[in-house]
């Protein structure tokens, strides 16, 4: 279907929703590089101002990709619940801004009708919003998973614990675990980055994870962020587990870039349930996106990449996932330039995560060849921990010495809470209290040398010789 | 008088386990904001990685060093004309301008029958810093160790590279090896890292899978003369085998070749 425009004497067309959609987007590298993004200011607001009186309905009829070409967006169809769908189907784009914006749509109102939000309408409103709206309705959202401890409750914010080594040294990721945990990090999840694809290598992460949770009795969760086909196989030979990670996109060919498909998320998912490692939930996915990924695979079939994105946390939202993180500047500047374009991502990502029910968390981070700073991340982190996101990255020192490039910190995870007023998980926050790394008034206290994590660290981290050391 | 003021500041009591690892561990606190010291050293680093993406790479001036040392040499350029124009748009650093296809295509390659064609080039990729360090050392240790039979075609010097402009390149000198020499995107602890990425039968729209990758080429990582050793390894295999990428790799045995993988974190 073409969409058509006018303004004054100006016509503006548009060739389809797909194009509608790209033309609407704010700004940015990788709507410019795909050759989908709108020609000039005007066409931009024209696009929008012709978005805000399409109707929702009319997403589940103009598909962006045919129905039987891609197996996400048949998922995206075949469990669109019309029920929740009834509240908002009147409805639209425009109207459902307003609709999200005003008091009397609350949480309890936004979860139930999230199943029947698809990911190309929480795209689209997203593009009539301004960063504030995307901060206001995103804060409004509730999603609240469970493994060991319970994430996403108000008035917290999480933190996954990236402690990541070049050559995935046992000593060295323990010590940024020890690093972390002291200054009360580590509540989303214990997350390594392997730099090897060695099983073995794997193998003796998740043990080493596993008896630090064990030893020290943390309320929280390993996972090692290899290809998912590893962690089966580690599930099969009994390796303790945790969470079961993957990158996902939201296009099928994308996907398959990846080398996974919905059927072997689905085979992972089932592996992971079946070690039953929960204590308090069995939210046992872990899941991260980012902008910039279809197109990067060839796979974003003239979709802007917002909604591409937004397509992926539908892939997510399948698999009740415990963490999902839209790791937003990762990829470089070809698809998010500048600082301007970072925050925006970040926040779209967030919003339209939260509408769709999944739990959203950022790494705010950069490379070096982007035209972005720490200062970028000051503002992204702290307006996302505005908005109420749902965990953040905690590496030592901002620097991911393994994947060479900046996220947050320890130090800025302490930062947030001082500033937003917000907690961490409960359980974990017990145990942080249990071991005297926070006090009563939930500050993070100095330790002493004699402080039980310091004293006990296990043996064998500390003797154990490294290939690289013996030379 | 007053007696001298206790710090500000107290250290972590865990500074011994940072000679596990070089990463930023027991940084200390103000408050719950990084101490000044730590924020100024952090921010060089970041400034010395920016510096090593945006600081130009004098090429006429390594170009006459490689002369010196015995290389022909020849410049050429990408269509990426600026470096925003190199980051924004990246296959236009996997394209050489016209003006350099030309001179390219005037050079009329002779190999000797039976002879190994290899072409070597060397990119700014995204460190410049990473070229002006280590391209002219490494490729003198490269040269030493050639086989006598094969032939080693000019060092091409490219400016705003991808590493797939080697494949065009290589393709209009009919090399049978290419292998460029490109800088790393910079870290924090390495804003001069290099890599090397090897090509066999070079053409345009070769894929990534096609290549074999040796990084961390830099002071505190990988040494010019392993470096160079498993270069030429890589080559002879790929010669021996007539391929090179992935297959290779899986029976290389060699450790430390990894396969190109720019988003290892999105997995």
């Amino acid at each position: 279907m073409v969409y058509r425009f006018s303004i004054g004497a100006f016509r503006y067309q548009f060739n389809g929703l797909k194009d509608l959609l790209a033309k609407a987007s704010p700004a940015r590298s990788g709507d410019c590089l795909a050759g989908v993004a709108a020609e000039t200011y005007a066409e931009r607001v024209a696009a929008r101002m012709c978005l805000a009186e399409v109707p929702l309905t009319r997403f589940l009829e103009e598909l962006l990709i045919p129905y039987e070409e891609d197996e996400v967006t048949r998922l995206i169809i075949d469990t669109h619940d019309k029920q929740a769908f009834s509240e908002i189907s009147h409805l639209t784009v425009g109207d459902f801004r307003d609709w999200l914006l005003i008091d009397s749509t609350d949480f309890v109102i936004l979860k139930r009708v999230a199943a029947g939000i698809t990911p190309e309408m929480a795209a689209a409103v997203c593009k009539l919003m301004r960063n504030q709206d995307l901060i206001l309705v995103a804060k409004k959202c509730q999603v609240i998973t469970a493994f060991r401890d319970t994430i996403g409750l108000p008035g917290r914010l999480s933190v996954r614990l990236q402690p990541n080594h070049p050559t995935d040294d046992v000593r060295g990721i323990a010590a940024s675990i020890l690093d972390g945990l002291l200054y009360g990090s580590g509540d989303a999840v214990i997350g390594i980055n392997p730099s090897s694809d060695s099983l073995l290598a794997m193998r003796d992460l998740y043990y080493l994870v596993d008896e630090i949770i064990q030893r020290y009795d943390i309320p929280t969760q390993s996972c090692i962020l290899t290809h998912v086909t590893n962690q089966i196989q580690l599930i099969e030979k009994n390796i303790p587990v945790d969470l079961v990670f993957q990158s996902i996109a939201g296009t099928e060919k994308a996907n398959k870039h990846f080398g996974i498909d919905l059927s072997l998320l689905h085979e992972a998912r089932s592996a992971a349930l079946s070690l039953n490692r929960g204590t308090v939930g069995n939210n046992v996915m872990y899941f991260e996106t980012g902008q910039g990924s279809a197109l990067s695979a060839d796979a974003n079939f003239g979709i802007d990449q917002q909604t591409c994105e937004a397509r992926a946390y539908a892939v997510a939202r399948h698999f009740s996932p415990l963490l999902t993180n839209t790791v937003v500047g990762f990829i470089g500047p070809e698809y998010l330039y500048d600082g301007k374009q970072l925050i925006r991502a970040g926040l779209e990502d967030h919003l339209c995560g939260k509408l769709l029910g999944v739990p959203l968390g950022c790494d705010v981070c950069y490379t070096n060849h982007a035209e972005i700073d720490q200062d970028d991340v000051d503002t992204l982190m702290t307006l996302l921990a505005a908005a109420g996101v749902t965990f953040i990255m905690g590496v030592p020192g901002a620097d991911d010495i393994m994947l060479n490039y900046q996220s947050t910190s320890f130090h800025d995870a302490l930062y947030l809470r001082k500033v937003m007023g917000l907690g961490v998980a409960p359980e974990f926050e017990q145990w942080l209290k249990r071991v005297n790394i926070m006090n009563d008034q939930g500050e993070i206290q100095p330790v002493e040398p004699a402080h039980p994590l310091l004293q006990g660290i296990p043996e064998h981290l500390l003797t154990f010789k490294t290939p690289n050391e013996k030379a | 008088m007053r007696k001298p003021d206790k710090p500000i500041l107290s250290r972590d009591p865990w500074q011994q386990l940072k000679r596990f690892t070089r990463a930023r561990i027991a940084l200390g606190r103000a408050g719950s904001s990084l101490p000044t010291r730590e924020l100024l050293d952090f921010t060089l680093s970041h400034a010395m990685a920016r510096d090593a993406v945006h600081l130009a790479l004098n090429e006429t001036a390594l170009a006459q060093e490689l002369e010196e040392q015995g290389f022909s040499t020849q410049l050429v350029h990408s269509k990426a004309f600026d470096r925003m124009s190199y980051l924004l748009r990246p296959d236009y650093g996997r394209q050489l301008n016209e003006q350099s296809r030309r001179q390219l295509q005037a050079i009329k390659p002779v190999i000797p029958s039976g002879a190994v064609n290899l072409v070597i080039v060397v990119g700014d990729g995204l460190s410049s810093l990473a070229i002006e360090r280590h391209a002219k050392p490494l490729l003198i240790e490269i040269k030493k160790n050639i086989p006598e039979q094969w032939k080693l075609g000019p060092v091409v010097i490219a400016s705003q590279a991808r590493v797939a402009l080697a494949d065009e390149i290589g393709e209009l000198l009919a090399a049978d090896i290419v292998a460029i020499l490109i800088g790393e995107r910079p870290g924090l602890r390495s804003p001069d890292s290099l890599s090397i990425y090897i090509t066999y039968a070079p053409r345009v729209g070769c894929s990534d899978a096609d290549r074999n990758c040796i990084s961390n080429i830099c002071s505190e990582g990988l040494s010019y003369v392993t470096a160079a050793k498993k270069l030429l390894w890589l080559a002879k295999e790929a010669i021996r085998r007539k391929l090179s990428g992935v297959a290779l790799k899986d029976e290389g045995g060699l450790q430390e070749i990894a396969v190109i993988d720019q988003h290892r974190k999105l997995l």
